[in-house]
């Protein structure tokens, strides 16, 4: 399980705890995250942004 | 060759602005003018460094090079613009060299408010509103033991948090009856002061700095309250305003922020601003997910796509892990109170006129209805 940052306000999604409030069950990876959720704190996109690993 | 769009700015707004542009155009000609060193790097990070364990050295996400191949773009680094000829549509640098623009974006961002003080060390108090300060706050603070912050509210807070969880001894100061006065009611800020206070963090509430003056190697701060302080840094985090010098300087229209449409239209129609310094239909809202936005519609309007800028529900998180905090401020003198809900480890907080929802404040454990009130909040700028 791996865990990703998005580049523009520091949100962390972690794959073992996923984003259950959009649906995105616990243990869900980055890659099957769907394309079109955005970083809940600042709205950026999935795919507009790198998410790095951390 | 035809004449560029010029931002100016190369924060969280000018990039994303940049980014959002070649998303939709790769051949339009872009130039970005910075005063920095023009490195990419998350702003909201500053105030949870320590958290994160993030030196200033750590936060650049690209420098300046990276970024002018990734945008296909012209930046200017360590450059300041001196002035804007809006009849000739050229900007000069302080290096003296002059560029001519097709569309010119001001994302100048905001400057920290000053509060005048007393004492021979009022001009030594830190503030940190970019990487560069950020360097230096952590220079500053290392190998210290103790730090004053000026200012309860929400990056107040945040660095009160990220300090205190560093085992410095922090002590905070400010006017209100509680941290977030301007964005809380009061009993969920009184549950965020409680849960750091628990961290160690010392409330010097209701009473400002009057004094501030050096004593051996430290500052002894004189409060309003009688009371004194002596500590090794002090850290001012009163808020920022937008800078508006550059806009004033060109006879643009400002009011709080630089004034611009819902096309993020200045009074020139060849000017445009976003971020920070902008105030969009009266609104001046100086967080990521607003500017995001803007950086869409925009990037639409300068490619041709004339697009007004919509917002939606907008909650604030606020990182203070040791009592998690979303805010979604009710709109400003908006008729309707707040009914507030304790629960056994934070607050729920509705702001409501009659039935409809028009605010909430989350605190603790009730963070987790976020997604769900929010679903309920009209939009801010339909």
């Amino acid at each position: 399980m791996k865990k990703w940052q998005c580049v523009i306000c520091g949100l962390v999604y972690d794959e073992s705890e996923g984003w259950p409030q959009d649906g995105i069950a616990p243990g869900t990876k980055w890659e099957d995250v769907p394309d079109d959720w955005q970083c809940p704190e600042c709205g950026a996109g999935k795919d507009d942004f790198e998410m790095v690993e951390i | 060759m035809s004449k560029p769009i010029i931002i100016i700015g190369t924060g969280l707004a000018g990039y994303n602005l940049a980014r959002e542009i070649r998303k939709r155009d790769e051949q339009v000609a872009l130039t970005l003018v910075t005063r920095d060193d023009g490195a990419f790097y998350s702003k909201p990070m500053l105030s949870n460094g320590f958290a994160k364990d993030k030196l200033a050295s750590d936060l650049p996400m690209a420098n300046a090079d990276k970024m002018q191949q990734d945008l296909n773009a012209s930046i200017h680094t360590h450059s300041s613009v001196t002035s804007i000829n809006t009849q000739q549509k050229i900007i000069q640098l302080d290096s003296g060299e002059t560029l001519a623009y097709d569309k010119l974006v001001l994302a100048t961002g905001a400057v920290p408010i000053q509060f005048p003080m007393d004492g021979d060390a009022a001009n030594q108090v830190l503030t940190v509103n970019d990487l560069q300060d950020y360097a230096h706050f952590r220079e500053t603070v290392a190998g210290k033991k103790s730090i004053a912050i000026i200012g309860p509210g929400l990056i107040g807070s945040e660095f009160a948090n990220d300090l205190a969880g560093a085992d410095y001894e922090v002590h905070v100061i400010g006017p209100d009856n509680a941290p977030l006065g301007r964005l809380l009611p009061s009993e969920a800020g009184n549950m965020l002061q409680e849960a750091l206070a628990a961290l160690g963090v010392q409330w010097h509430l209701q009473t400002l700095v009057t004094a501030i003056n050096k004593q051996q190697d430290q500052f002894r701060l004189s409060l309003k309250s009688g009371n004194e302080i002596i500590v090794d840094v002090v850290l001012s985090a009163i808020g920022l305003k937008p800078d508006l010098s550059l806009a004033k300087q060109s006879e643009l229209q400002t009011n709080r922020g630089i004034v611009t449409n819902r096309y993020l239209q200045t009074s020139n129609e060849d000017i445009y601003a976003l971020g920070d310094c902008a105030e969009v239909e009266d609104l001046v809202l100086p967080f990521v997910m607003p500017l995001m936005h803007c950086a869409r519609a925009l990037a639409a309007t300068l490619t041709g796509e004339a697009t007004e800028v919509v917002y939606p529900a907008m909650p604030v998180v606020v990182k203070t892990p040791a009592h998690p905090v979303v805010v979604s401020p009710p709109p400003f003198e908006a008729p309707g109170e707040w009914e507030v809900e304790a629960l056994p480890d934070g607050v729920k907080a509705l702001f409501k006129a009659g039935e409809d929802l028009l605010g909430f404040a989350l605190t603790g454990s009730a963070v987790s209805e976020k997604q769900a009130l929010t679903k309920l909040l009209p939009a801010v700028l339909p």
